[in-house]
């Protein structure tokens, strides 16, 4: 005998089991309609492939599963797609869902199917991909796709076949058990060649089917494999559920949030071994089931051979179903079931039970008493969870201790409301809880995406700012560095026609800040080297350095001698280099003519310049207000069209929408006219277009016009002041350079000078025709 | 056409409050028979007086709160705190006593601290203690046991006894010491002497006259709600073995410094109705299993050392209300190994 582990906690709920056991298993017959979900299985639903009218023939795909973990659906019956719509689903939600509807034909034709009589010639990834391709799910409960589990990557050391069926009322396994022991135990065998044949086959039954435990025993013999085993669990509920299963049989416990595989172990349902049996050796996918028919409020209990798809309410109405004795309508059993809002539901792959209890087998839950913390949840659970921590928690909505006990560990058994003397519904408040927390968690997500996306936004619109200013900066200083290129110019001769009476030239500190900027501007420029303005700074600036270093060698004379000598050094430095100043200088007042011409001609054009540039901006204005009117009217022909087009497509009976939509298709008519207007008379004059302006435009225009007009006055009054000033130094100059003239003794030095004056002379005179020109125009 | 839409599951154990509170009522019989035989009718008159109370008290709190009378009434656990109060009063006890003890229970005890399911100590305790602190004379006699009655003596009848009770009358005649009390007080005799010396010891079987058996009628009705699953074994045997243990570490040999035989401990004073009716209330016990174990061996623990070393003759209430204290911290500590999981989780941790 096999030891078997026991589990903590349970219950043993009357079984109720043998009502439907009563008869054998029967066909249901043929519904008039057969009703398939998309979604009947765990994972995403599958895509319909047919369209409403289509000829289908039964086990024909109707749609196909979009990934692995998802199941295909097939046609149950031979007839026509009439609608694919949604419909009420079997489920606790009590939601509808994509369905296919098919209207049976009566035929029951089936489709061609493509049977494999030898599976061991074909490796076990075709035969899974055909059990994938048969849409077979788990049919215990959980509809999760048989072919995910069978294709696992870990080694399997143990194949459980679960017999077990725990839960009250429900015998549609131990039927099929009873009924299809031969061919159940040569589904066990692919199984067993899916997955590498394992170490252990074990098929467990609870000792409450003898009947089915004989059968499959005896079938078993036959095949003298000592790997398979028929293993007798203790009859208690939820020892069926997969973590009990393997507990029991195995001794260990599924890692919390993992799969039996795992262990090595993998767990599936009879009537999930037999419909991929089926689909592989009769390529039949899965479109029936047995289902446990019971309840008191049914005349006739027993089990039915049901097509997928089947509406229940065809099978109360085949099976003497009593509305008013049924205190509800549950599908699956009493401990685990969802009760059905709809009788429009359809039977599904899951579907192992329809119960329809009376009053008395199912009375209404008396009220909710408080909590005497009598434990006994605690010591019904199969988790060894603490259910009445969990319920304050739930209660006191305190999700992290909820987390903290294992709250995800729950199955939703049901053991603890079972027993609670208060009656708290329990596995309900588990529920909601975990709902909220999964909807916080989906919550949490989408505010982090959310704050993601708004701070790599606002990151983005400061760089673009950054960008724009930095732009606007570049182009300010690219500006400021033209304007000042011409002021550098002028300044230029201004310092030039200064050299020759350095000692006397005086300039306010705002010039010389000015001339800083020009100098260094002309840093790069090769020219920089002979620049005479600089050479003036500089003999003004190595005078002055040269007067302190004498003060200071004063000074140190008598404190600290050996530091004075190194001062006298630097003292001949700055005399040398002054000398050579002051030679350049002296060299440099020819080349200066030559500046001022340049001068003049750059100012005698910057005024019709000025005006050029005044009326290019008119001209864009008046283009992009050419465009704009062209761009409205595209628009405007596009929503007219669109506006139309649904107007033709709207029902003739939808007044509102009608009335709506011709209201709107007529406004859009006559901003359309307008539009019109305005863009042809643009085309023929200059001042046609100025009137299609819009005020804001025509002032904008006007502004840059009278902008641009203030800065030529402005440069043209800096202009004559600014002359006015050069002839007044040239002037000036020129009377300090014949004084030195007449003192020098040195021959050298007196040519160079008289040279410079004759320069300076030339200039004045063109300075004084400038200065005529430039006061004439601007009065 | 509208289904109802109901939460699984469809079945129910059919248990109830009320029904756990019925069966621990029927698990005092026995109890209550050995009391009323040995010490005549005073503890039915306990229980008349303290139920009624109890009952009253409830009523009233209920319709302050605000809350439906008749559906908490039902419940019977206002009923359950009076008889356990009502057997723990020493019989033929002024009905005052009663009455002050009962309302404690019911109005201090449970309803201030939020009504059924909410209280954190228990309130047949709760009472018990305010009334032996405030009322100690009247706590510390009790009535003699029948079979070691003085010469000509007889058991109180019923109207005689209502006359002690109501008129507050003394019943010394009929009065003794109980026998912890007795144990308590012989100091530098060794346990050979005071058994020969004194009646209640000399005559008894295993313990001490009446009580022995008052206490086995306390053990026979807690076997019948562990049968009954009303409660897990957990707290009521750990306890005893607790208070089993200090008694055999502290026994002596039977000298004069002995603390008392194991049997005397187990058998005498309420150490049954606490194990199996006081230590086992849910609401203030520990909940998970080791909890339950620790819960009931400190219990036992203290009640040995209260009795042994303390001022107190019994220490059960003493006991159970200084483990109540301990409860939600063991329960914090004792969490199990969920299913699947390697260690148990510390919720402490994630409270902090």
């Amino acid at each position: 005998m096999r030891q078997i582990w026991p589990t903590p906690g349970g219950v043993h709920p009357p079984e109720n089991k043998t009502q439907s056991l009563g008869l054998p298993i029967a066909q249901c017959p043929l519904p008039p309609q057969v009703i398939l979900p998309v979604s009947q299985h765990l994972g995403a639903p599958a895509d319909p492939i047919v369209s409403v009218g289509d000829k289908v023939l039964k086990g024909q795909l109707v749609a196909e599963a979009p990934q692995q973990v998802s199941a295909n659906i097939h046609a149950s019956t031979s007839g026509t797609v009439v609608a694919i719509e949604e419909r009420p689903l079997p489920h606790p939600s009590g939601l509808s869902g994509l369905s296919i509807v098919i209207e049976a034909d009566g035929k029951d034709e089936w489709c061609e199917l493509q049977p494999i009589e030898d599976y061991s010639r074909s490796g076990p990834t075709e035969l899974i991909q055909k059990i994938q391709a048969a849409g077979v799910v788990g049919m215990g409960g959980a509809g999760f796709p048989a072919a995910v589990k069978l294709a696992s990557r870990t080694p399997i050391t143990t194949l459980i076949i679960n017999g077990t069926e725990c839960e009250p009322y429900i015998t549609s396994d131990d039927i099929l058990m009873r009924t299809y022991a031969e061919e159940l135990v040569e589904a066990i065998r692919l199984l067993d060649y899916l997955l590498n044949g394992p170490q252990e086959v074990l098929i467990a039954i609870e000792s409450n089917k003898p009947e089915a435990i004989e059968k499959m025993t005896a079938a078993i013999a036959t095949l003298n494999d000592p790997r398979y085993e028929v293993v007798t669990l203790p009859a208690k509920y939820p020892n069926g559920g997969e973590k009990q299963l393997v507990q029991m049989l195995t001794g260990k416990e599924v890692p919390s949030g993992k799969i039996p595989a795992a262990l090595g172990v993998v767990c599936q349902n009879v009537a999930t071994a037999l419909a991929a049996y089926r689909a592989v050796t009769k390529g039949e996918p899965l479109i029936s089931r047995i289902t446990t028919i019971t309840g008191n409020a049914f005349s006739e209990q027993r089990n039915l051979e049901v097509l997928v798809g089947t509406p229940i309410s065809f099978i109360l109405q085949q099976q003497g179903y009593s509305k008013d004795t049924a205190s509800r309508l549950v599908m699956g059993g009493p401990m685990m079931g969802f009760t059905l809002l709809s009788e429009e539901c359809p039977v599904i792959k899951t579907t192992n039970c329809l119960l329809a209890p009376t009053q008395e087998e199912a009375p209404a839950n008396g009220p909710e008493q408080a909590c005497i913390r009598c434990g006994m949840c605690a010591e019904a659970c199969p988790a060894s969870l603490l259910p009445q921590q969990l319920y304050w928690y739930s209660r006191a909505q305190d999700e992290d201790k909820l987390k903290a006990y294992n709250l995800f560990d729950c199955i939703e058994c049901g053991a603890c409301s079972y027993v609670c003397p208060s009656q708290i519904p329990l596995v309900q408040y588990y529920r909601a809880a975990k709902g909220e927390i999964r909807q916080h968690e989906i919550e949490k997500k989408h505010s982090e995406k959310a704050r993601e996306r708004f701070e790599f936004h606002k990151e983005r619109i400061e760089a673009e700012k950054a960008a724009r200013a930095k732009a606007r900066e570049e182009a300010a200083a690219k500006a400021k560095l033209r304007a000042e290129e011409k002021k550098k110019a002028e300044e230029a001769k201004l310092a030039q026609a200064n050299s020759q009476a350095t000692d006397s030239d005086t300039t306010p500190s705002e010039a010389e800040a000015k001339k800083n900027l020009v100098a260094d501007i002309i840093a790069g420029a090769k020219k920089a080297q002979d620049d005479p303005a600089r050479l003036a700074r500089n003999i003004t600036s190595t005078e002055d350095r040269l007067k302190k270093l004498q003060a200071k060698v004063e000074e140190l004379e008598q404190s600290a001698p050996d530091q004075a000598e190194a001062i006298r050094a630097r003292i001949k430095e700055t005399e040398v280099k002054l000398k050579s100043l002051q030679d350049k200088q002296a060299t440099l007042g020819n080349s200066e003519e030559k500046q001022v011409d340049a001068t003049l001609q750059a100012e005698s054009n910057s005024q019709s310049d000025i005006t050029l540039q005044a009326e290019k901006a008119v001209e864009k204005m008046e283009m992009s207000a050419n465009q704009k009117v062209q761009r409205e009217l595209d628009t405007l022909k596009r929503k007219l069209a669109k506006i139309t087009e649904q107007l033709a497509s709207t029902d003739e009976a939808d007044s509102d929408t009608r009335s709506a939509l011709e209201l709107s298709e007529k406004m859009l008519k006559e901003k359309l006219r307008k539009a019109e207007a305005a863009a042809n008379s643009p085309a023929s004059s200059k001042a046609d277009a100025k009137r299609t302006l819009s005020g804001d435009e025509q002032s904008a225009v006007g502004d840059a016009i009278t902008r641009s007009m203030e800065r030529a006055m402005q440069k043209q009054s800096v202009d004559v002041e600014e002359l006015r000033q050069k002839i007044q130094t040239l002037e000036a100059r020129i009377e300090a350079t014949q004084e030195r003239i007449a003192a020098t003794d040195d021959a050298t030095t007196k040519d160079a000078l008289r040279k410079g004056l004759v320069s300076m002379q030339t200039k004045l005179e063109k300075t004084q025709a400038l200065y005529d020109m430039a006061e004439q125009s601007s009065e | 056409m509208s289904l109802p839409q109901i939460t699984s599951p469809h079945s129910h154990s059919q248990n109830s409050t009320s029904n756990v509170m019925r069966t621990v009522l029927i698990a005092t019989i026995p109890g209550i028979v050995a009391l009323t035989h040995f010490f005549g009718p005073g503890t039915l008159y306990n229980l008349i007086i303290a139920c009624s109370t109890a009952l009253a008290c409830e009523a009233a709190i209920l319709h302050l709160r605000n809350r439906p009378i008749a559906f908490y009434l039902n419940d019977f656990s206002a009923l359950v705190t009076a008889v356990l109060l009502g057997i723990a009063l020493p019989p033929y006890c002024p009905w005052w006593l009663v009455v002050v003890g009962t309302g404690s229970a019911i109005i201090l005890a449970k309803h201030l601290y939020g009504g059924m399911g909410f209280n954190p100590f228990n309130p047949a305790m709760v009472g018990y203690v305010i009334v032996i602190i405030s009322f100690p004379v009247e706590m510390t006699t009790w009535a003699t046991p029948r079979g070691i009655l003085a010469e000509g003596q007889e058991l109180l009848g019923p109207l005689s006894a209502l006359g002690h009770i109501f008129s507050d009358a003394s019943i010394d005649a009929y009065s003794g010491a109980t026998p912890l009390d007795l144990f308590k007080h012989q100091d530098g005799l060794t346990l050979q002497q005071i058994y020969s010396e004194q009646p209640i010891f000399a005559e008894a079987r295993w313990a001490a006259v009446g009580w022995e058996w008052v206490n086995l009628g306390f053990l026979v009705g807690g076997a019948y709600l562990l049968y009954r699953k009303i409660f897990t074994w957990h707290a009521p045997v750990s306890m005893l073995v607790a208070l089993a243990v200090m008694a055999i570490l502290f026994y002596d040999n039977g000298s004069s410094q002995s603390g008392g035989s194991p049997i005397f401990h187990l058998l005498s004073g309420g150490t049954m109705l606490g194990a199996f009716f006081i230590v086992t209330d849910p609401v203030t016990g520990a909940t998970s299993r080791l909890g339950k174990i620790i819960f009931g061996a400190g219990t036992g623990i203290v009640i040995y050392v209260i009795r042994t070393w303390g001022n107190y003759p019994d220490a059960v209430a003493f006991a159970v209300l200084l483990m109540n204290f301990a409860a939600p911290f063991l329960d914090y500590y004792t969490t199990p190994r969920s299913y699947g999981h390697e260690k148990r989780r510390v919720i402490i941790k994630d409270s902090e």
